[in-house]
C-alpha cells in the first residue's frame, strides 16, 4: 500500500513542480537554520565527562570583601586564594582533590638550531590526571611526593612531545624551561574535552594546555601565571606577601562519590570558613559552594547568550517556514478536490485518502530534510568562517544531529500536513462530481 | 467603496488561507523588528571609538627566558631601536592592549580608606611617549615628563604620584563637572594618593563588554617583568610594511627573548567584535530569507485562490470590470490580510521583545523601528501579490462562458 501511496505522491509532486519546490525549500531552509543553531548549542552544552560529571565538584569559598559581594548575584568568587587552596589540598578530605592554575612558559629545546618557544601550560596537583580521566600515551601522572617535594617533573601533551622528541617515548628525558630542567614523567594521548570544563575561567573552548607541572612549584615566582587574578584587597610587597594575600587565582575540584561524601565535604568547607573567621578572614556570611560539572558549566554560562538567542530566532524561523508549508499544502490539496471526489465515489475510504495525502506531505518533508541537512552543513561552515577559532569543534554535524534533522523535518511536515489532509478528506464527492 | 465589503465577505469564506498568511506576516514582523533592533544595538557598540589611531598601530609581545636579564637596560635599548626605524612615529611599552580583552583594572576613590566608594578603571602603564604613540587626544593638563616615569618591579604594590585619566573617568569621579578633576588627588589601593595631572578625550578599556569601557587611566610606569608588550605607531599607510621589519630588528638585536604575537590594532578590533559581527551577519541573512519565504508564501496562496476563482473573475470581467479593477481587488485583499497580520505582528513583536529582554541582556524596542517594519511588510505584501494579481487581470471574460 505504501508503495502505491508513494507512487501517487510522486505523480502529484510532479504535477505541480513549482509549488512542491517551494514547500521543499521552505522546510529545507527552516530545518537548515534550526539545525545549525541547535548543533552549536548541543555541542556547547555537551557533557564533557558523562560517566562522572555528577561526582566532580567545583569548590567555591566566599573569602571576598565584607563590604561587597564578589558577583552581583551574590555568588562567591569563582576562584580560591593560594592559601585556602593549599590548605584544602593538604587537608585531603575528599576522595580526590586537585588545585590548579594556568601558566605560560618558554621551552628551550636542546640543539643549536632550535629556537626557544612559548607554550601554554598548567600547574596542578597530582590528582588532576586521575580525576579527569586523562589518557596517557607513555608514562603517567606524577606522584603525590612530587607535589610535596616540589619536584621538577612535567607531563607533555602529545603534540608537544611530537615537537620536542619526534613522538618517541620521552619518559625520563629532560625539558629545559625558564632556566630549569624538568623530567618528563608522562606523555598524554590526544585529549580535548569540550567544553574544556576543568578551567572555564580561561575560556571554555580553548585548547588543552601543552604541558603540566606540579602546582607546588608556584611557591616560587619562576613560572609565570597566565590566568585571571582578582583582588579585593591590596596585597603586600613581594611574592610571599602575594601568595598570602586575598587575591584569588586558583581553581579547585574535588571528587566525591556519593551524597554522603558531598555533605561531609560541604560541612568541612563550612568548618574551615568558620575557623578562618576566627583569624579575621571570611567576614561575609557563610556562602561556600560545591557545583558538579554540569551545574558549574551552567553557572559560568558556557553556552553563550548569543548561541541561545540565535537558537530562539532560528526556531521561530522554522515556525514561519511551517506556516508557509501548511498554507501551500492546503492550496495544493484543495485544488485536488475534483480528483478526491472522484476517488471517493469510486470507493476509496477516507482513511486511505488520509494516508495517501499524509504520505505526500511526508515525502516533501523528507526532501526538505535532506535539503535542510545540506543547508545546515553549509550554515555550520559559515558559522566557523564567521567566528573563527571560537567555534573550533563546535560546528560539526554528528549522527545524532543528522537523525534529529531528518526526524524534525518529517515530523514538521506531517504536522503541517495534518490540517490540509483533513480538509482534503472532508470533500463532498457529490458536489465535486456535480460541478464536473 | 473599493469593494471592501465584498472582499471582506469573500475572505471570510476562505478564512484558513488568509489566517495562515496573516500569521506568517505577524511572525515575520516580530522576528524582523527584533532582529533589526539587535543588529542596531550591536552596530552602535561596534561604532564606539577606541580613541586610538587604530589604522597605524600595531603591537608585539616580548618574552624573556634568560636568567639574570638586564630588564631595564634592555627595555631602553629596545625602545630606542624601534623609534629609530624609519617610518616609525613613536613607540611605548604598555601593559595591556585596548580592545584585546585582557588587561588590568583598579579602583579609584575620592576619599582615602577602606570601604569608601570606588570607581573601577582600566590601567595602562606607559612612559612619556604613551600619549603620542596611542594617538589619544590630551584635552587638559599635561603629558608625563621623563622624570615622572618609574620602574615597576614584578610584584610591586605602590603607585606613582601622577596619573592621566580619560574624560569619562573624570566625569564618573566628578559627575557634571569633569573639568574639575584636573589637579585633584584620588586614592588607589584604598589609601595611596595619586594626582590627576591630565585628562584625555577617549581611551577605551580592554574589555568591550564592560559597562565602564570608557573609563581608563594612564600611569607613568615601566614594567620589569618577563612578559611585556610594545605598542608601535607608524606613519600613515606604512604599518603593514613595518610590522615584519620591527619584529626582525628586535629578534636579531637580542637572542635572550622571543618576539611574538605581532598584531595590528585593526585585527584586534576585528577579533574583539568578531561575535557581534558574526551575529549581525547571521541576523541579516535570517531577515532576508524570512522575507523571501513569506513573499513566496503570499504568491503561492494568491495564485491558488485566483485559480479557484477563475470563473468568478471571468464573470466579473464579462460584466464590465476592467483589468485594473480586478488587480485592485487582489491588491486590496492582500492589504486586508496584511493588516490583520501586522496587527497581530505588532503585539507579537512587543511580546517577543519583552520576553527577550527578560531572558537576555537586551533593551526594549523603539516604536519607530516597529513602524518601519510595518511599512516594510505592507510593501512586501503588495509586491508579492503584484504578479498573481496581474495574472488574474489577464483572465479572459470568455472564461465565464466555459464550464471548467
Amino acid at each position: 500500500m505504501l508503495a502505491y501511496y508513494l507512487r501517487l505522491a510522486l505523480i502529484s509532486i510532479r504535477q505541480s513542480p513549482g509549488l512542491s519546490l517551494l514547500m521543499v525549500l521552505a522546510i529545507g531552509l527552516g530545518i537548515g537554520a534550526a539545525m545549525t543553531t541547535v548543533t552549536v548549542n548541543y555541542l556547547m552544552s555537551a557533557n564533557p565527562i558523562p560517566h562522572k560529571s555528577d561526582q566532580l565538584f567545583y569548590v567555591q569559598l566566599d573569602s571576598w570583601d565584607p563590604h561587597q559581594a564578589a558577583n552581583e548575584n551574590g555568588d562567591p568568587p569563582d576562584q580560591l586564594t593560594y592559601r585556602d587552596a593549599t590548605a584544602l589540598l593538604a587537608a585531603k578530605k575528599a576522595y580526590r582533590q586537585v588545585i590548579q592554575a594556568q601558566i605560560g612558559t618558554v621551552v628551550e629545546p636542546e640543539g643549536k638550531d632550535s629556537l626557544p618557544f612559548q607554550v601554554s601550560g598548567r600547574a596542578n596537583s597530582a590528582d588532576f590526571f586521575a580525576m579527569f580521566d586523562v589518557p596517557f600515551l607513555y608514562g603517567g601522572a606524577w606522584s603525590e611526593a612530587a607535589d610535596t617535594e616540589q619536584q621538577h617533573v612535567v607531563v607533555l601533551s602529545q603534540s608537544l612531545n611530537e615537537r620536542l622528541f619526534g613522538g618517541k617515548d620521552s619518559v625520563g628525558q629532560k625539558v629545559k624551561m625558564a632556566g630549569d630542567y624538568y623530567q618528563v614523567v608522562g606523555v598524554m594521548a590526544n585529549w580535548q574535552p569540550r567544553p574544556r570544563f576543568y578551567d572555564v575561567t580561561t575560556g571554555a573552548f580553548n585548547e588543552v594546555e601543552e604541558l603540566f607541572v606540579p602546582y607546588s612549584l608556584l611557591a616560587e615566582p619562576k613560572i609565570s601565571r597566565n590566568g585571571n587574578t582578582n583582588c579585593w584587597k591590596p596585597s603586600g610587597e613581594g611574592y610571599p606577601a602575594f601568595l598570602n594575600s586575598e587575591c584569588v587565582w586558583t581553581q579547585m575540584w574535588v571528587e566525591l562519590r556519593n551524597d554522603n561524601e558531598k555533605q561531609q565535604y560541604l560541612d568541612f568547607l563550612n568548618a574551615y570558613a568558620s575557623e578562618q573567621k576566627k583569624l579575621g578572614r571570611f567576614s561575609r556570611p557563610l556562602n561556600n559552594r560545591l557545583s558538579d560539572v554540569m551545574q558549574w558549566l551552567e553557572n559560568q554560562q558556557v553556552v553563550t547568550e548569543d548561541a541561545n538567542l540565535m537558537m530562539v530566532m532560528s526556531l521561530m524561523f522554522l515556525l514561519v517556514c511551517l506556516l508557509n508549508t501548511i498554507g501551500l499544502l492546503l492550496a495544493k490539496f484543495l485544488s485536488k478536490a475534483p480528483q478526491i471526489g472522484l476517488r471517493q465515489a469510486l470507493g476509496a475510504s477516507r482513511q486511505h485518502l488520509f494516508a495517501q495525502y499524509l504520505t505526500e506531505a511526508g515525502c516533501i518533508g523528507l526532501a526538505g530534510g535532506l535539503l535542510g541537512l545540506l543547508l545546515a552543513w553549509l550554515g555550520l561552515q559559515g558559522v566557523t568562517l564567521l567566528y573563527g577559532d571560537n567555534m573550533k569543534g563546535l560546528a560539526e554535524l554528528d549522527w545524532v544531529m543528522v537523525l534529529l534533522a531528518m526526524g524534525l523535518a518529517l515530523l514538521s511536515s506531517l504536522v503541517a500536513g495534518l490540517y490540509p489532509t483533513w480538509r482534503a478528506c472532508t470533500v463532498q464527492p457529490s458536489q465535486q462530481l456535480k460541478s464536473q | 467603496m473599493f469593494e471592501l465589503g465584498p472582499i471582506f465577505r469573500a475572505l471570510l469564506r476562505q478564512k484558513v488561507g488568509a489566517v495562515l498568511i496573516a500569521l506568517q506576516i505577524a511572525l515575520t514582523l516580530s522576528i524582523m523588528v527584533n532582529a533589526i533592533f539587535m543588529m542596531q544595538n550591536r552596530s552602535t557598540l561596534m561604532a564606539r571609538p577606541s580613541g586610538l589611531d587604530e589604522a597605524n598601530l600595531f603591537y608585539l609581545s616580548n618574552t624573556v627566558f634568560a636568567q639574570n636579564y638586564p630588564h631595564q637596560a634592555a627595555l631602553q635599548d629596545d625602545l630606542r631601536l624601534i623609534r629609530s626605524i624609519p617610518g616609525v612615529l613613536d613607540a611605548t611599552q604598555i601593559n595591556a592592549i585596548p580592545l584585546s580583552g585582557g588587561g588590568w583594572s583598579m579602583s579609584l576613590q575620592k576619599k582615602a580608606g577602606e570601604g569608601e566608594d570606588g570607581t573601577g578603571v582600566a590601567v595602562y602603564m606607559v612612559d612619556e611617549h604613551g600619549i603620542n604613540t596611542l594617538g589619544v587626544e590630551l584635552i587638559q593638563g599635561e603629558n608625563f615628563q621623563n622624570t615622572d616615569i618609574r620602574w615597576r618591579a614584578a610584584s610591586a604594590v605602590d603607585w606613582p604620584e601622577r596619573t592621566i585619566i580619560s574624560q569619562a573617568m573624570a566625569e564618573a569621579l566628578f559627575p557634571g563637572n569633569w573639568q574639575s578633576a584636573l589637579g585633584q588627588t584620588v586614592y588607589i589601593n584604598n589609601n595611596e594618593p595619586m594626582q590627576i595631572t591630565g585628562i584625555i578625550k577617549t581611551l577605551q578599556a580592554p574589555w568591550n563588554g564592560w559597562d565602564g569601557v570608557e573609563r581608563s587611566m594612564l600611569v607613568p610606569y615601566q614594567l620589569e617583568g618577563r612578559n611585556s608588550r610594545y605598542m608601535i605607531r607608524t606613519e600613515p599607510g606604512r604599518r603593514d610594511e613595518l610590522m615584519p621589519i620591527v619584529e626582525k630588528a628586535l629578534a636579531e638585536s637580542d637572542k635572550n627573548r622571543i618576539i611574538r604575537g605581532v598584531q595590528s590594532l585593526e585585527q584586534t578590533r576585528a577579533d574583539s567584535y568578531r561575535s557581534h559581527n558574526a551575529l549581525n551577519r547571521i541576523l541579516l541573512l535570517v531577515i532576508v530569507v524570512l522575507t523571501l519565504i513569506t513573499a513566496f508564501g503570499i504568491v503561492g496562496l494568491a495564485m491558488f485562490s485566483i485559480n479557484r476563482r477563475k470563473r468568478q473573475i471571468g464573470t466579473r470581467r464579462a460584466l464590465g470590470a476592467t483589468q485594473l479593477q480586478v488587480m485592485r481587488y487582489f491588491m486590496l485583499e492582500n492589504l486586508l490580510i496584511t493588516s490583520l497580520g501586522v496587527l497581530i505582528g505588532v503585539a507579537a513583536a512587543i511580546g517577543l521583545n519583552i520576553w527577550l529582554v527578560s531572558q537576555f541582556e537586551l533593551k526594549p524596542l523603539e516604536p519607530a523601528l516597529l513602524l518601519t517594519g510595518v511599512i516594510a511588510l505592507y510593501l512586501v505584501g503588495q509586491l508579492a501579490v503584484l504578479y498573481p494579481a496581474r495574472k488574474a487581470a489577464s483572465i479572459a471574460p470568455a472564461t465565464a462562458t466555459r464550464s471548467v
